[in-house]
């Protein structure tokens, strides 16, 4: 069987500066944690990052590795605003940004996915997202007078996800209420590193809960890492929740005007 | 015998159970506490076949406790992830009541940023759903805290399409309904601009319109209706802690 297990110290050295890199998950939901982590700890920097913004925009942010960065929102949820990525934006920290309509953003990536150069959609239409991607344009429908916003497809260089479960040939499995766009993440990436809960058995994969729960199949998987609590303080149910305490004192340390109390919490944290 | 004083929380309740009036066999998508009691309270009474969520990913035939997902309790009825939750809007099948930061008399929406987004005054959560949401469905606007920072001359972004730019395909299936606040409810014209629909008891036009960045006529609007005693109980059964309180004290 094949085997793609990666030890999680071993994921920087998949990545390079420069390169596109999608982030599954949702707000503080299901975060990869442990691969940003290791980005964190790395001197890989310069990247577009493209997510439904959580905690790893706010900490990638922090640390001035995001050249450019294509969202819909970033938020932590239980906690509107992440500070840190508000603080870089207000700050002009990030030079670039592409901020979509979140159907936009899924188009985009399933244009990615499907390897064509667009999708159209009507959200966006009449809004300033068009002002505030000016590169964005529109499409006249050949059949009628429709007239839609051209998403252009998001290609990825890599992907971090994470999910409960894996087999080591790379067959990832959710067992949460939301899938969230994982798989779409993978489909639209020319590597894709999955991070787990846990590697088991192709066998128990289906042993313990319905073959729907297999997410994302190892034909879009490249690597595997084992990362218990791999998503916290993020939430990835049902193994665990969101760790609400952590993410207080997160935003705490964020918010600070004292920057020795946030490089502690970056040191404690890393 | 003794009178029971109506809270403005409840009649901003009651206004925002009106706004569902008529909705249909639709998804109702409520943000905040009073929406989300609100859209409870019309499926209690006038609108049995309003279609509620959890906030996360389940169509709830009976909700859970309030601000808690399925998890929580209640029965799902079915199942919608945020994946299916795009296809819902661009279907149309869906309602919301989403909060604003700013809104012009157009109705444009913002809560993305305040300043020039380039690099803004104050970064806010992002335009979110709010373009899209605004070209596909009707949607409704909850502002708590009513202002002048808040109702301006010109949103610095537009993230949810207001009337003055709903042409072409961005027009063929935008509907804005009505703006409930903690001081009224709006609604607008024939030109699209924003209008005063009614003013909650205890509000004086005066008032409003200092708390209002434009021009807006109240000086003949009627009041906002108090929930009858029966919806005082559904709202109380639905909100046992007040939380509602807490966003309308």
């Amino acid at each position: 069987m094949l085997d793609k297990t990666l030890p999680l110290a071993e994921v920087a050295g998949k990545l390079e500066s420069g390169m596109t890199i999608g982030i599954g998950g949702w707000g503080s939901r299901r975060k990869p944690m442990a691969l940003v982590k290791e980005i964190l700890r790395s001197d890989v920097t310069d990247l577009t990052v493209v997510a439904f913004g959580g905690p790893d925009v706010g900490l990638l942010a922090r640390a001035g590795k995001i050249r450019k960065l294509v969202y819909g929102f970033v938020s932590l949820d239980s906690i509107p605003l992440d500070p840190n990525f508000t603080r870089a934006r207000e700050r002009g920290e990030i030079p670039e940004t592409s901020e979509y309509d979140e159907g936009m953003f899924v188009a985009g990536l399933k244009a990615g996915a499907n390897r064509l150069s667009f999708q159209p959609i009507r959200a966006g239409l009449g809004s300033d997202v068009m002002a505030m991607n000016p590169d964005l344009k529109t499409v006249r429908s050949p059949y009628d007078d429709e007239e839609y916003v051209a998403v252009p497809g998001l290609r990825l260089d890599v992907s971090l996800i994470h999910l409960n479960r894996a087999d080591a040939a790379g067959n990832g499995q959710y067992l949460g209420p939301d899938p969230y766009f994982d798989d779409l993440f993978a489909m639209a990436a020319d590597t894709t590193i999955l991070s787990v809960e846990q590697i088991v058995s192709t066998d128990d994969l289906t042993a313990k809960a319905p073959p729907q729960t297999l997410l994302v199949p190892r034909i879009f998987v490249n690597h595997v890492v084992e990362a218990p609590g791999g998503a916290h303080f993020t939430s990835c149910d049902p193994d665990y929740g969101r760790d609400e305490e952590f993410q207080k004192s997160y935003v705490a340390a964020a918010k600070s005007d004292s920057d020795s109390d946030w490089t502690e919490f970056e040191e404690r944290y890393l | 015998m003794t009178t029971q004083t109506i809270t403005r929380a409840d009649v901003c309740v009651a206004a925002v159970s009106d706004a569902f009036k008529g909705s249909g066999e639709v998804l109702a998508h409520a943000v905040g506490i009073v929406p989300a009691i609100g859209v409870r309270l019309a499926k209690a009474t006038h609108t049995p076949e309003l279609a509620l969520s959890d906030g996360e990913a389940f169509m709830m035939a009976a909700a859970p406790p309030l601000l808690k997902t399925a998890a929580a309790g209640g029965t799902p009825e079915a199942w919608v992830p945020f994946r299916s939750i795009f296809d819902i809007v661009a279907s149309g099948r869906r309602h919301s009541m989403m909060g604003a930061s700013q809104i012009d008399r157009h109705g444009n929406q913002n809560i993305s940023s305040i300043g020039d987004w380039r690099r803004p005054k104050r970064q806010l959560i992002g335009v979110r759903g709010a373009p899209g949401n605004t070209v596909n469905h009707r949607v409704d606007y909850w502002v708590a805290k009513h202002s002048a920072r808040i109702f301006v001359d010109r949103v610095d972004v537009a993230s949810g399409v207001g009337n003055d730019r709903a042409t072409g395909t961005a027009g063929r299936f935008h509907d804005l309904g009505v703006i409930v606040t903690n001081l009224a409810v709006f609604g607008y014209d024939d030109a699209g601009l924003v209008k005063v629909v009614s003013i909650h008891p205890g509000v004086t036009p005066e008032e409003l319109q200092e708390a209002t960045g434009f021009p807006i006529d109240a000086a003949d609007a009627p009041l906002t209706r108090e929930p009858t005693a029966d919806e005082l109980k559904i709202i109380e059964a639905e909100d046992p802690k007040g939380l509602r309180f807490k966003e309308v004290p």
